[in-house]
């Protein structure tokens, strides 16, 4: 099965993100709190892409795919023609440091790498697919 | 969406989050607290139990003032999280760095033994 779902990069559209992910892994009988992980991560990484590579414009759309079959894993794409921000070249600051120096970033791209087993970037008809890879044990 | 509601209980800050919290509501967390820190509360227990969702952008808010907190000797205990947003605060190892406990009587407890 696939889902897809466009959207504008206003952060005010964070929620309907977070439901159309959510209904979508419902019906396979993704577990509750695997569900609960997988919508966080692709918040985290689609909060990202509006506020740095669109700056909130809610009228530059992105899209989202989920490819879902019975068996795992679940493929996610997010596809744009922003600037692509890399998260795997990231160094994701130390919490001691994020305490001290009373930062608020860093926090969502070590999420995000916990929470997914694979997370790539290439290019395909001329737009940025970033793809997210996750296994699920399914109920 | 995320609704704040703010209490007091025996010179405790009671701040209530009741919907979700992500990167486009996470600032009415920062005023709230701000606001109980301005009003020179000194115990702020904060009520989970209705908080549905929480982002990083809301996790943030909370590390942002473990340094101010610790300066000025004020105590916060978050108490009430569902399994899903206190598994948030365990993949980061937030539940070593803040006081989380389940119910309002053990966080009640704990804010008044600090």
């Amino acid at each position: 099965m696939k889902y897809k779902y466009k959207v504008g990069c206003s952060i005010e559209n964070l929620k309907g993100v977070r439901d159309f992910i959510r209904t979508s892994l419902r019906q396979h009988s993704v577990p509750d709190l695997q569900i609960g992980e997988i919508v966080l991560a692709l918040d985290e990484m689609c909060s990202n892409l509006m506020i740095h590579a669109h700056h909130c414009n809610a009228d530059e759309l992105f899209e989202i795919n989920i490819t879902i079959g019975k068996e795992s894993p679940i493929i996610f794409e997010i596809i744009d023609d922003g600037t692509v921000f890399d998260i795997n070249q990231f160094i994701e600051p130390e919490l001691g440091n994020i305490i001290h120096e009373k930062r608020k970033g860093g926090l969502g791209i070590r999420l995000v790498k916990s929470i997914m087993d694979k997370i790539e970037y290439h290019k395909r008809d001329g737009k940025n697919v970033c793809r997210l890879v996750k296994a699920v044990s399914f109920n | 969406m995320i609704h704040i509601k703010r209490l007091q209980e025996d010179g405790v800050d009671i701040v209530a989050l009741v919907g979700e919290i992500d990167a486009s509501s996470s600032i009415e967390l920062d005023l709230a607290i701000a606001r109980s820190v301005g009003e020179g509360f000194i115990k702020i227990l904060v009520d989970c139990s209705a908080l549905e969702y929480i982002s990083s952008a809301g996790l943030g808010v909370f590390m942002s003032y473990i340094e101010e907190f610790k300066d000025k000797n004020i105590s916060m205990v978050l108490f009430g999280m569902n399994d899903k947003v206190a598994n948030t605060f365990q993949i980061l190892g937030l539940n070593e760095l803040l006081q989380i406990t389940q119910s309002k009587d053990q966080a009640k407890q704990l804010i008044h033994e600090v």
